[in-house]
């Protein structure tokens, strides 16, 4: 056996022992969870978000909601009673990066949207306490009067594009979206059409209020009302998801 | 400067240390305050004031970072560079590359705090740095690695010091941390905007592996080398057992960086993985209380000294509330138990308990027992540094406490049904219960930053005092000469 004495008087071998012995930990619980096929559900309906919800998502990170709101339903009672279905790792499979957070001083979003009105979410944000008397929220007026910057839309697509996140730039690519989601969906995936679709949805979906102009509020809205709605748990047997954990 | 003139050339940098020790103050008070401004937010939510850079949601990355890297950081620059000059008898290897650091720190931290309240963040807890800044902080950790390592091969003593070990580990794994948590595409060259390489489950998992790991090496191990020199060196005694720094100091390099995901518990994580970290944060319990009992015990045989050395009373003080939270974590860890404390205040008393009981107050310590033999001079006031201590024991107090009621009753709350199996509460109801408990944290916050200012007052007393009588002595000597 090598004595403790020769380590510490050689600093190269010290460093290099120190490395093994901090390796190993991370190398056994990381690389499996991008090979073990179970380590994500198969499910049927969850898409990469539209250029809107995206550029949502960017102010729900900007404003550093994560760090107040989780979205992380766990399979408890009351939190099925509270806010739905525990979330699936198949829901946060293009967050890039994760939101499920660390801490609830306010309630968990993972499956707030299409719980509330467009127009509660504007007033809620705009000022919490007006519909939640008893709310810390801080206010977030300045959402409704900043119009939503989405130059570098195509751009930020690209990026998430290369971390693997099927956005389409190419035919061949728009039609895998259209076999893997429907035509509906391979549309809003397409790169070259983003500017064009986010400012659609913005119209159609009037998620501010305001139809003469596409704001940050419109972007963030849009963002919450489609969290966890995605997964259409009626088609799936109760135990089915329990065979992944 | 004055003191170059009478010592000559320095047998050691304590220049960068003093540098790094100023900087140390400054970011304490700065992040210690927005602290209490944020947990202040929370108590009484008009202080947002419709400020977009101040809103609780882009102060609070603000707060970690000035804190974590700016006060913590800066105090491990400041102690490594001192210890491991002691201890290998020489001087640092660059002087330029110290202050490449110094610089190549400060700037990450400043920028980052800034890029945070104008809304640039990776979202990423305890990583938010967005990608420029990453670099910077990348090539002055490889400055740091490298400067440290050459001194340490300049050593003038065979052996490597306990302290040196866990400085290196920390080093090491900072690096690889920083690395792979933050792979990242960026949305353009001249964007500030990047995307983390992983998603989902992965990126969480990486996330939870470099926040515990962050914990474990930043705020632990590189403080357990802070401890390791400070200690025995304030109470004049070697370490208590040579045997126990070795086995402690392996075992929690390897047992730690198993441990992260115990903060994804009930998650989507598959529960393999949970679980496993899960063991392993129970089996961390020994090499933590390991490192606690050969601190404590190095005072064995001189447990007076805690009755007349204030100095001492902070480092001790350190590892009791050390070896408090390190037990706290293993329990907070167990499944059963994570599934109420989860989410809830509870886990942010337990930081604070091992932020402010162990890392702060152990940085305290040693910078009292440091800058005064930086300065060549004493303490400009005892009283004051008893003061600051009494200070910040009565704000961890108030912290923790209020915290612990905060977490676990809000816990209770949400998980307590009627008679009917309906859900007794709303959120928003314990919400509004968790009102006085945040007033009584601020309040603890108060009490403690106070402290940081009393002691910078002291610090800069001590200094002013140190250049009087450098000049009273320069003047002596020169009036000697003229009489000669």
């Amino acid at each position: 056996m090598i004595k403790h004495e020769s380590i510490e008087t050689n600093a190269g071998l010290l460093i290099i022992l120190t490395l093994i012995v901090v390796s190993i930990g991370g190398l056994v619980e990381i690389v499996p969870l991008f090979y073990i096929d179970d380590t994500i559900e198969e499910v049927e309906g969850v898409r990469p978000y539209t250029a809107l919800e995206l550029r949502g998502r960017d102010i729900y990170q900007r404003e550093g909601c994560y760090l107040c709101h989780s979205q992380m339903i766990r399979p408890f009672r009351d939190e099925l009673l509270r806010y739905g279905h525990y979330s699936l790792a198949a829901e946060s499979q293009y967050d890039h990066p994760f939101q499920w957070g660390s801490k609830r001083t306010g309630p968990d979003l993972a499956r707030v949207g299409k719980k509330f009105s467009n127009e509660w979410h504007v007033a809620h944000l705009v000022n919490p306490r007006d519909v939640v008397p008893q709310s810390i929220m801080p206010n977030y007026p300045w959402l409704l009067g900043t119009d939503l910057d989405y130059s570098d839309v195509q751009d930020r697509m690209r990026a998430l594009k290369a971390t693997g996140v099927p956005y389409s730039e190419t035919q061949e690519e728009y039609d895998t979206n259209a076999t893997e989601f429907g035509l509906e969906v391979a549309d809003q995936l397409d790169i070259l059409r983003a500017e064009e679709n986010l400012m659609q949805q913005a119209l159609a979906g009037n998620y501010d209020g305001q139809r003469s102009r596409i704001t940050e509020m419109d972007a963030l809205v849009a963002y919450l009302q489609v969290l966890g709605t995605m997964v259409d748990f009626s088609k799936y047997d109760e135990g089915y998801f329990a065979e992944f954990r | 400067m004055a003191q170059t003139g009478i010592g000559g050339i320095q047998q050691y940098n304590y220049d960068i240390i003093k540098k790094f020790a100023i900087m140390t103050l400054v970011w304490g008070l700065l992040g210690m305050t927005a602290g209490v401004y944020i947990a202040s937010e929370l108590a009484w939510p008009f202080l947002n004031f419709d400020i977009p850079e101040i809103t609780f949601g882009r102060l609070r990355p603000v707060h970690t970072t000035l804190v974590i890297f700016g006060f913590g950081g800066s105090a491990l620059f400041a102690t490594s560079y001192y210890v491991v000059q002691r201890t290998c008898q020489t001087r640092l290897y660059s002087d330029w590359m110290a202050g490449f650091t110094f610089w190549g720190w400060q700037a990450a931290v400043a920028l980052g705090a800034m890029s945070y309240m104008f809304g640039y963040t990776q979202a990423r807890e305890y990583a938010e740095f967005e990608w420029p800044i990453d670099l910077i902080i990348l090539v002055t950790w490889v400055v740091y690695f490298t400067l440290y390592i050459q001194t340490v091969r300049r050593r003038s003593q065979p052996h490597i010091y306990v302290a040196n070990w866990f400085y290196i580990a920390f080093i090491l794994v900072i690096a690889l941390l920083h690395i792979f948590n933050n792979l990242a595409v960026p949305v353009g060259l001249f964007s500030l905007k990047s995307y983390s390489l992983f998603s989902g489950v992965q990126d969480a998992m990486t996330q939870w592996w470099y926040g515990h790991n962050a914990v474990g090496f930043f705020l632990t191990a590189a403080f357990l080398g802070m401890m390791y020199y400070f200690v025995p060196k304030q109470a004049g005694r070697p370490v208590y057992s040579y045997r126990l720094s070795i086995v402690h100091f392996w075992s929690l390099a390897f047992l730690y960086m198993w441990v992260g995901a115990h903060h994804l518990h009930w998650t989507a994580l598959p529960d393999w993985t949970s679980t496993l970290a899960a063991t392993f944060s129970i089996m961390l319990l020994l090499p933590s209380w390991g490192g606690m009992i050969n601190g404590i015990m190095t005072l064995s045989g001189a447990w007076d000294k805690l009755r007349t050395d204030p100095i001492m009373l902070f480092l001790i003080t350190s590892l009791s509330f050390y070896g408090m939270s390190t037990f706290e974590g293993p329990l907070m860890s167990l499944k059963s138990v994570n599934a109420l404390s989860h989410y809830t205040d509870w886990t942010v008393g337990h930081v604070h308990s091992g932020a402010l009981g162990w890392v702060a107050m152990v940085s305290f310590g040693s910078f009292y027992h440091m800058v005064p033999r930086l300065y060549e001079t004493r303490m400009y006031s005892t009283r004051l540094i008893y003061l600051h201590f009494w200070l910040a024991t009565v704000g961890i107090v108030l912290y923790i406490t209020s915290m612990w009621v905060a977490g676990i009753v809000q816990g209770l709350m949400l998980r307590s049904f009627d008679d009917y199996g309906n859900l007794s509460y709303t959120f928003v109801e314990s919400v509004a219960f968790l009102h006085k408990p945040y007033v009584w944290r601020a309040l603890g916050g108060l009490f403690f930053v106070s402290g940081v200012a009393v002691m910078a007052y002291n610090m800069f007393m001590t200094i002013r005092r140190s250049r009087v009588e450098a000049a009273e002595l320069e003047a002596r000597i020169a009036a000697k000469m003229a009489r000669a």
